[in-house]
């Protein structure tokens, strides 16, 4: 992970050497088309927490497979289900699992990765043994265990990729903090009388933050495209609750005949996760 | 050789503690395996003398012992669905994969190496952009869409090939693998889209190094210098990479082996994860986890090739 970042410093930064004129001219697209479509998908998801035209899962018998009109922006399903409105409620279930997921891996990788990073010794040596071997492991798989040993649903589903996102989050900010903590301001800081946990959270932490909004934006897409995978599989999210990946694996036999219930849920997972990884990327640029 | 020999260390303690985890997670499942085997209505007595039979009754590491044993000569213990030998079911599962995995892995190489060159080479020209730009939005999509939309076009729409036709590879080989190169151009698009980008960024590090000049000043043709050069040093990061793929195809396959209902291990997994099958799906997770961390090792030993530093250390 380190290495992938530093070789893109070193090609980022050989880059703005190199046309620093021609740089100064260029709009960074990524920042405005990525702002855009985050944006919009997050508007999307946050009307659609609170609002649907239909009844995401009312069956109408008349409308099967209507195609979208204004009526039913984006058609109907085979049930005669609203596509709209259950896009609308799959998103939301989607980023929810998604932020959650990111939020358990990320803060529990960030106190991992700060006690190991900054303490060292015995404790850290037994905790990256522990993660080369998960890291080994295909994430997938990783999840496929705790679902099976779990049982499939929502909370489970956060449990088991919050769970395997941790690692890569530890690594990440244990290396910002074995990198951080021999520099001057940490050693005047300590000089100083600031406790240790106050220079951990307080003082190294904001310095190791770019780093580690970049990884989010990273684990919030890989978390993405996670969930809908596994509910594609049928051992993600479970039917009461509204899922993309579930949409996709139903409607997927009628692609010839009703392409809009393939396509939209499948534009609205590329649409999450593009729009978050553009921004992502712009910002990095920028930074 | 110490490096070796440190690397082969590391690879048999990662392969123990992988069945140790995988073996202690199927061992907290609530539930007796004696009595989900002989059902409800089975006494007491029954199920006592099955889990004496079956060693239930033994410590756990004894059991973890007996287990390991059984494994490593191939008897992975029976599927309590089916009631016949997990290895039996396992059998003609693993090649579907393993070629999977392997073509996927091929095309990836393919298409990122010239790709990665190329753009890097010439860095912010309209196709370099260009090839940026595919690559963000093939990130973004699932590689199971992937795969549904290569079915619709490819297979619904240009009749490249018939979706749910898997052929075996005992019948037609050919068949078998011409079936195959679609589910692999799903898997690996997404992941090219990674390694050109990579190798962009490695290639584009290396380009000004005092050795490249050099290189060009001997008279060495740009091509020549690209792929005899650049591509070796620029490889070194990427490798890591690359072996982080593998793992990667690997679980990727598991979904798009659903999409194009090929029989192989991934839609056996599933299956048996909705059928709480435990001893098949402990089996294949053993297996498939093994195989990536044998392929990482091969990686490590391939990188002291390419860089002999790594020995150093």
């Amino acid at each position: 992970m380190r290495k992938r970042f530093e070789t893109k410093i070193a090609a980022e930064q050989s880059d703005r050497e190199g046309n620093k004129f021609m740089k100064k001219k260029r709009k960074n697209y990524n920042i405005i088309i990525g702002g855009t479509i985050a944006a919009a998908m997050a508007l999307f998801v946050l009307v659609g927490l609170f609002y649907t035209p239909y009844d995401p899962d009312a069956m109408n018998g008349s409308a099967k497979f209507a195609a979208p009109s204004l009526q039913h922006f984006f058609g109907c399903d085979q049930f005669g289900r609203d596509i709209f409105s259950r896009v609308l409620k799959g998103s939301g279930t989607t980023f929810l699992v998604a932020v959650s997921t990111v939020i358990l891996g990320a803060g529990t990788g960030t106190v991992i990765g700060v006690l190991t990073g900054y303490i060292g010794g015995w404790f850290d040596e037994i905790l990256m043994r522990i993660n080369d071997v998960i890291v080994s492991f295909p994430s997938i798989l990783l999840a496929l265990v705790f679902i099976s040993i779990l049982s499939p649903g929502k909370y489970n589903v956060i449990l088991a990729l919050g769970i395997i996102f941790i690692p890569s989050f530890a690594r990440l900010v244990r290396s910002e903090y074995i990198k951080n903590k021999n520099l001057d301001y940490v050693a005047s800081a300590r000089l100083m009388g600031v406790g240790k946990f106050r220079i951990m959270f307080v003082h190294i932490l904001p310095n190791a933050l770019p780093t580690l909004l970049a990884s989010v934006a990273i684990g919030f897409n890989n978390a993405v495209l996670a969930e809908a995978g596994m509910s594609y599989l049928g051992i993600g999210v479970q039917p009461p609750d509204a899922s993309l990946g579930r949409m996709l694996s139903e409607s997927q036999t009628y692609l010839g005949n009703a392409p809009w219930c393939v396509i939209f849920p499948g534009l609205a997972v590329i649409l999450m996760v593009l729009g978050v990884g553009l921004l992502s990327d712009g910002l990095q640029k920028r930074g | 050789m110490k490096y070796i020999i440190k690397k082969i260390g590391t690879l048999i303690l990662t392969l123990f503690i992988i069945s140790f985890l995988s073996f202690l997670a199927f061992q907290i499942i609530p539930g007796d395996a004696a009595l989900s085997r002989l059902g409800t209505d089975a006494t007491p007595e029954q199920v006592e003398a099955l889990r004496e039979e079956m060693g239930l009754n033994a410590p756990m590491l004894v059991r973890y012992g007996n287990w390991l044993k059984d494994f490593v000569s191939g008897d992975f213990g029976t599927s309590y669905s089916y009631n016949m030998p997990v290895s039996e079911m396992l059998a003609g599962k693993l090649p579907i994969t393993l070629v999977l995995t392997a073509l996927s892995f091929l095309l990836i190489l393919a298409i990122s190496i010239p790709l990665g060159l190329f753009t890097g080479s010439r860095e912010g020209s309209r196709l370099d952009r260009a090839t940026m730009m595919a690559n963000q939005v093939l990130m973004s999509i699932p590689g199971f869409f992937l795969g549904i939309l290569i079915t619709a076009v490819l297979g619904l729409g240009m009749k490249l090939f018939i979706p749910g036709a898997y052929v075996s590879y005992r019948e037609d080989f050919g068949g078998f693998l011409y079936y195959l190169i679609f589910p692999a151009i799903a898997i690996a698009l997404p992941k090219c889209a990674m390694g050109v980008k990579m190798l962009r960024s490695s290639v584009i590090g290396q380009l000004h190094m005092d050795y490249v000049r050099t290189a060009y000043s001997k008279g060495n043709s740009q091509h020549r210098v690209m792929y005899h050069h650049i591509l070796k040093n620029a490889m070194i990061p990427v490798l890591t990479f690359w072996a982080l793929t593998i793992s990667d195809i690997v679980a990727n396959s598991i979904i798009i082996e659903q999409v194009f209902t090929i029989p192989g291990l991934g839609s056996m997994l599933i299956q048996s994860i909705s059928n709480r099958d435990y001893p098949v799906v402990q089996a294949i997770i053993v297996m498939v986890a093994g195989l990536v961390v044998v392929i990482n090792f091969l990686v490590d030993l391939l990188y002291t090739k390419i860089d002999p530093r790594v020995t150093i250390e």
